[in-house]
């Protein structure tokens, strides 16, 4: 355990996962009917693959935006590129395309254009992260509208339908989505340097800069994979509802998004990053939900217990409050 | 030769006379004092909480949590003066110190524990959304006969225009924080935080106090604001004013703020509200534009004050 402790590469994933057993474990006293698992019709039942399905999205999320927050930005603008993505879809398929692979590519395109636009202006521009992805942020949920021309536009296509209610494997898609692009970007991060280079860029811009390191084409590459998660995210729940509803697909979601990297325990201020600790920090934020939910607690105190966890959170990730902590453990042993 | 630092605020109020110019050419009726004075009228809570938001833009921060607030202290006065019988006079005081403590709150964690600005804010729209819903779901009417009175108070103007309680709180406001950004110590301070922490910390600025009043400020305009908007709507709802602390950041940074701090003008933010109004108006005598053409224009705006705010401080 102490050998445990001491591995700093292991001591960072022990707050997030304990987190994480507590939850369940309160739900297990709760309802012990919780972790039941039925095989039916080959697909699995129950309320942990609902947790996980219900996840996807944010997790989806979360993935790009750890990358971008470990270069030391941040995307408020996933949440209107989700509305974008779901709305071009929805567009090719109401005006009579039926490949998936257009329907997709499409969607895709207007994800990755949208991380490209933050990406030029954060990297090309040097604008500040938060505004520059504010710009898309505000202007984004107007495209979208556009596209949709006011509307919720419905749609039956069910090869893209599949995206989001589908089954593979015994288990929902957009879990195995999840999965596939997990294992993708990881890959990428882990198997070549870019995860280095992000890391770098994030830690010291300038001194990475004097490495040799395009820190500028790096900070586009982030947020166009932020981009892409995006785009995939707003498919997924734009198949789920079989339509496009530009006014709230994906509203308030860059914020979940957030909290899941924060929760995971990556800086705000960039540097190393984890892809397990954000999904992790993801599933946290879901299961926090289902969690009041099965309590009986009313649903009203979603938002307060949640913004009390975030600054917990905070807290304990904040030196000073270490330290304050642990000197009033020291101040209880002496007098106590 | 026109000062550089003034060319941003120039180029602010030139863009709010243009397009209250092209909107005068092309309908007949847009070019009146009513027109103008009810921008003024439309967006006086918007203004007030833009006010506090400059001042926090200004030493560097953000805070997203003025909807939240907005929304909370409605609620919070709902349920005050229609359930507990209070007076809206004693009801006004008690939220303003609610919402001023709010915000010390919130600069208090960001000084003392160096944490981001953004997600303690970001903590402090949950924790103000949550309290709210958590009072009341449902939207809480409120009816009293000083609220009557207070929507009837007011006077004409030559042309048709009215001036209102909402009118004269924002004016007000707006003369404050001039004199105190521009006029006193304490708005030195907000600009030293601004240009450089650690210069200002060696100038002797206390960054404690001063960070905590900034955002004590600026939730108290936004608890301001939110009494002003209950004015308008006669209710209190937890969902009410949702994104306006997004409309507040991009009037600041239409207002010729430098979002990087130290350096604007609370006069450039009443211009930025005024635009984004103008850009609404224009688009609801047009008839043809969809609503969502605001949220674009506004997305323009703002991308094309930043790249010029860019511009700008390069050549410096």
């Amino acid at each position: 355990m102490n050998a445990f402790l001491s591995n700093p590469q292991l001591r960072r994933y022990l707050w997030p996962v304990a987190g994480l057993l507590l939850l369940l474990l309160i739900n297990l006293i709760i309802s012990p009917e919780f972790f039941n698992l039925t095989f039916k019709d080959g697909r699995f039942y129950g309320s942990l693959i609902d947790v996980l399905n219900r996840a996807a999205p944010i997790a989806l999320l979360a993935i790009g935006m750890t990358l971008v927050i470990a270069t030391g930005g941040v995307d408020l603008s996933v949440g209107s590129v989700m509305a974008i993505a779901g709305a071009v879809s929805a567009y090719l398929i109401v005006s009579g395309v039926d490949s998936l692979t257009v329907i997709i590519a499409g969607g895709l395109a207007a994800g990755l254009v949208g991380g490209m636009i933050n990406g030029l202006l954060v990297g090309y521009m040097n604008i500040q992260p938060i505004v520059a992805t504010l710009i898309l942020m505000v202007a984004g949920r107007g495209v979208a509208q556009l596209i949709n021309e006011g509307q919720i536009v419905t749609f039956q296509h069910e090869a893209f339908s599949f995206l989001g209610t589908g089954y593979f494997l015994g288990l929902p898609f957009p879990i195995i989505l999840v999965i596939i692009t997990f294992v993708l970007v990881q890959l990428l991060m882990r198997r070549t340097a870019l995860g280095l280079y992000v890391e770098a860029v994030g830690a010291n811009a300038s001194a990475s800069r004097y490495l040799g390191i395009n820190a500028r084409a790096i900070k586009l590459s982030v947020y166009c994979l932020a981009g892409l998660c995006a785009a995939l995210a707003g498919m997924i729940a734009a198949a789920d509802i079989k339509g496009s509803d530009a006014n709230n697909a994906g509203l308030w979601l860059e914020l979940d998004a957030i909290l899941a990297v924060v929760i995971g325990g990556a800086s705000l201020m960039g540097g190393r990053f984890s892809l397990v600790l954000s999904i992790i920090g993801a599933l946290i934020i879901q299961t926090l939900t289902v969690t009041i939910i099965m309590s009986g607690i009313p649903p009203k105190f979603n938002l307060l217990i949640k913004a009390s966890a975030i600054i917990l959170v905070l807290l304990m990730q904040s030196p000073r409050f270490q330290q304050q902590l642990s000197s009033l453990m020291l101040w209880r042993k002496r007098h106590g | 030769m026109v000062n550089r630092k003034f060319i941003p605020l120039i180029v602010t109020c030139c863009l709010f006379f243009l397009l209250f110019g092209i909107g005068s050419i092309q309908f007949e009726s847009f070019g009146t004092s009513r027109v103008f004075f009810n921008l003024l009228t439309d967006n006086a809570f918007l203004i007030i909480a833009a006010v506090g938001m400059t001042f926090v833009i200004l030493s560097g921060g953000i805070d997203l949590s003025v909807g939240a607030v907005i929304a909370l202290t409605g609620v919070i006065s709902s349920v005050l003066i229609s359930q507990y019988n209070w007076h809206p006079l004693a009801v006004f005081p008690f939220v303003l110190l609610l919402g001023t403590g709010f915000g010390a709150a919130m600069g208090a964690l960001i000084y003392f524990y160096k944490l981001q600005p953004f997600i303690v804010t970001l903590a402090g729209m949950f924790l103000a959304r949550g309290l709210a819903s958590v009072i009341s779901e449902e939207s809480i009417p409120i009816t009293h006969e000083f609220y009557d009175a207070v929507s009837m108070f007011g006077f004409e103007l030559p042309g048709g225009a009215w001036i209102g309680t909402s009118t004269i709180i924002c004016l007000l406001v707006l003369i404050a924080a001039i004199v105190v950004a521009h006029y006193t110590r304490f708005g030195g301070r907000v600009y030293a935080l601004g240009g450089d922490n650690n210069s200002a910390a060696l100038m002797g600025v206390p960054l404690a106090s001063t960070t905590i009043s900034i955002y004590a400020t600026s939730s108290f305009l936004a608890t301001l604001s939110g009494i002003v908007y209950s004015f308008y709507t006669f209710s209190g709802y937890s969902l009410a004013a949702v994104g306006v602390e997004l409309d507040a950041i991009a009037a600041v940074v239409i207002g010729g703020t430098l979002l990087t701090g130290g350096y604007g003008y609370v006069i450039g933010t009443l211009v930025g509200v005024l635009i984004m109004g103008v850009v609404q108006t224009y688009i609801s005598f047009d008839g043809t534009l969809s609503s969502w053409w605001t949220k674009i224009v506004i997305g323009i705006l703002l991308f094309c004050f930043i790249a010029m705010q860019r511009v700008l401080s390069r050549g410096r």
